[in-house]
């Protein structure tokens, strides 16, 4: 079995963003960037499945700028195959995503797509979803646990209220949550020879997909600010500050 | 042009959160439907039925909708598209990964996580954790909505619509439920809580969360909440997460206890009404949101919060 798994190259989870003062958007030219944080849970559960025998070849496909080849480039040392670079230069929204990852998957065959559940930046959470939708494949989102069970996969998800384990039919979409794993740091040699692993490139619009964003950026602007109030001395002055003057017990 | 809210239930009864969701729904402009999809769900419909500005509630009656597969209901709701032209939902685990399904069916760019209706097609919505607020106009003739409700009020009751049965989509059954678990207690659920009492790394294990963060909260009546630090390091699970990636809130009253503020964390609670932090580090970034900080040691003030809350009566 083939694994695909989809990777976003966004703005470093540790990077403090700044909206722009003219409402134009967020300024990321000189932020530092990296693979989304739940992608990279991703790469990791494909790789668990490939060491345990269960899986035979994990391929990265990114879509994005030139330099998302250096997020492909991330995950081929910590130990996947072979990654696709489908270039874009300007951003695609989840539901183009989505299509062009649908010709990817034709193309390549995968019996398993493990995708983030969502990107860091524009917290969408939405590309599985939709790639499962469009495929007429099962899905399970916000995976906590998955297991292989000969045609079927096993999964356990993150839901309000506590866990929801389902049992998908292969092929299938799987969306990791936080506490699937605890994605493994490359390795020096693993970096040496993910430099000679191939990525192919290829330009988005080769796949035919109406790239023309559905919804338009009228504007960003910073929220609404939140002063800090006013330090208390001990627990009854608390007590009585949240009686009297807030009025909330 | 109509709208069909889908409405978040536990079959036999309809969830706060729904109620929110509707008040986004109206301010779309159009007579609002609701979907209730579940099984044994009359009693979810029925109090549906009673919210005010509610012009029809739909049920789908059948055992495929029992246990918040997505593929059943994206069909569901597939089925029931020619006869709107936007479909809300509430931004619950359920809605979250059901709505995009429905989206790339209908050929649609979902908006996620609204906050604000500026106009039937113009919405604001939060990216990058809550720091940069985006307002959005879709393109789509139509529209794909889920609501983040912590920021809508709720709708009152006041209507009577009726209640007419839907037929089941044919399930693709591609999956199926094999269990669930789900905590029972007494305690509100976050997304509607009037107070939530939180607790982070400073809470040092799971049995401290036991020992001073749930006597605190069911003395107020709370939810029970953690940063994500405290449900990596398992002191508390993973539903009770309060932040980016797991639930945003906004009660009247939070309490954060032993939580640092990491970005992460107060893209969930930061439009709390009031909030309140306990921490013994004086420069913990959640003092810079806090209506009241406390500098001192959990261990003791705590328990002495307890205690005070019980002298009012509480």
């Amino acid at each position: 079995m083939k694994i695909l798994v989809p990777v976003k190259r966004v703005v470093d989870f540790n990077v403090q963003i700044r909206v722009k003062s003219d409402g134009s958007g967020v300024d990321i030219a000189k932020a530092k960037m990296s693979m989304n944080p739940f992608d990279e849970i991703a790469i990791e559960e494909a790789l668990r499945l490939q060491e345990a025998g269960k899986a035979s070849e994990v391929v990265l496909v990114s879509i994005g700028p030139a330099q998302a080849a250096e997020t492909i480039r991330t995950g081929l040392s910590m130990g996947a195959d072979r990654g696709i670079l489908v270039r874009s230069e300007a951003p695609v929204e989840p539901l183009a995503v989505a299509k062009i990852l649908k010709a990817v998957v034709e193309e390549e065959g995968p019996g398993l797509i493990i995708l983030g559940k969502q990107a860091i930046d524009d917290d969408s959470n939405q590309t599985g979803q939709m790639l499962a939708g469009l495929l007429g494949w099962a899905q399970a989102t916000f995976a906590s646990k998955l297991e292989v069970d000969g045609a079927y996969f096993k999964v356990t998800r993150e839901i309000d209220g506590g866990l929801q384990t389902v049992r998908l039919k292969a092929p299938a979409i799987v969306t990791t949550d936080l506490r699937l794993n605890e994605p493994r740091y490359a390795s020096l040699p693993n970096i040496m020879k993910a430099k000679k692993k191939p990525i192919v490139e290829r330009a988005a619009e080769l796949y035919g997909v109406d790239l023309a964003p559905r919804l338009e950026v009228l504007r960003t602007t910073e929220p609404p600010g939140r002063k800090a109030g006013v330090k208390v001395k001990d627990v009854a002055e608390l007590v009585s500050r949240l009686r009297n003057e807030a009025g909330v017990i | 042009m109509t709208t069909l809210l889908l409405a978040e239930h536990d079959h036999a009864s309809l969830k706060d959160v729904t109620t929110k969701a509707l008040t986004a729904a109206a301010q779309l402009g159009a007579p609002v439907d609701v979907l209730v999809a579940g099984e044994n769900a009359r009693g979810a419909a029925e109090a549906a039925a009673k919210l005010s500005g509610v012009a029809k509630v739909l049920l789908a009656d059948a055992p495929a909708y029992a246990h918040d597969l997505a593929e059943p209901l994206a069909a569901l709701v597939r089925s029931l598209a020619p006869g709107y032209d936007a479909f809300v939902a509430p931004a619950t685990s359920r809605f979250k990964n059901v709505m995009p399904r429905v989206a790339a069916l209908l050929d649609v760019m979902q908006i996620s996580e609204i906050i604000k209706v500026v106009a039937p097609d113009t919405f604001e919505r939060p990216i990058y954790a809550g720091n940069a607020i985006q307002t959005v106009k879709s393109r789509d003739a139509k529209k794909v909505i889920t609501v983040r409700s912590s920021t809508f009020a709720a709708t009152g009751e006041g209507g009577s619509a009726p209640v007419e049965a839907v037929a089941a989509a044919a399930d693709p059954g591609l999956s199926s439920f094999v269990g669930e678990r789900v905590a029972r207690n007494n305690r509100p659920e976050l997304a509607s809580a009037r107070v939530i009492v939180s607790g982070g790394r400073g809470m040092r294990s799971s049995a401290n969360f036991t020992k001073y963060i749930e006597p605190l909260a069911d003395r107020l009546g709370a939810g029970v909440g953690a940063s994500r630090a405290a449900v990596d390091s398992g002191f508390a699970p993973n539903d009770w997460q309060v932040g980016q990636t797991g639930k945003v809130v906004a009660p009247e009253l939070y309490i954060a206890i032993g939580i640092s503020g990491a970005i992460q964390h107060l893209a969930g609670m930061k439009d709390s009404k009031v909030i309140v932090a306990i921490n013994k580090d004086a420069d913990a970034p959640i003092f810079q949101v806090a209506d009241y900080g406390l500098v001192a040691d959990l261990y003791e003030a705590v328990p002495e919060l307890t205690e005070e809350l019980g002298k009012l009566g509480r």
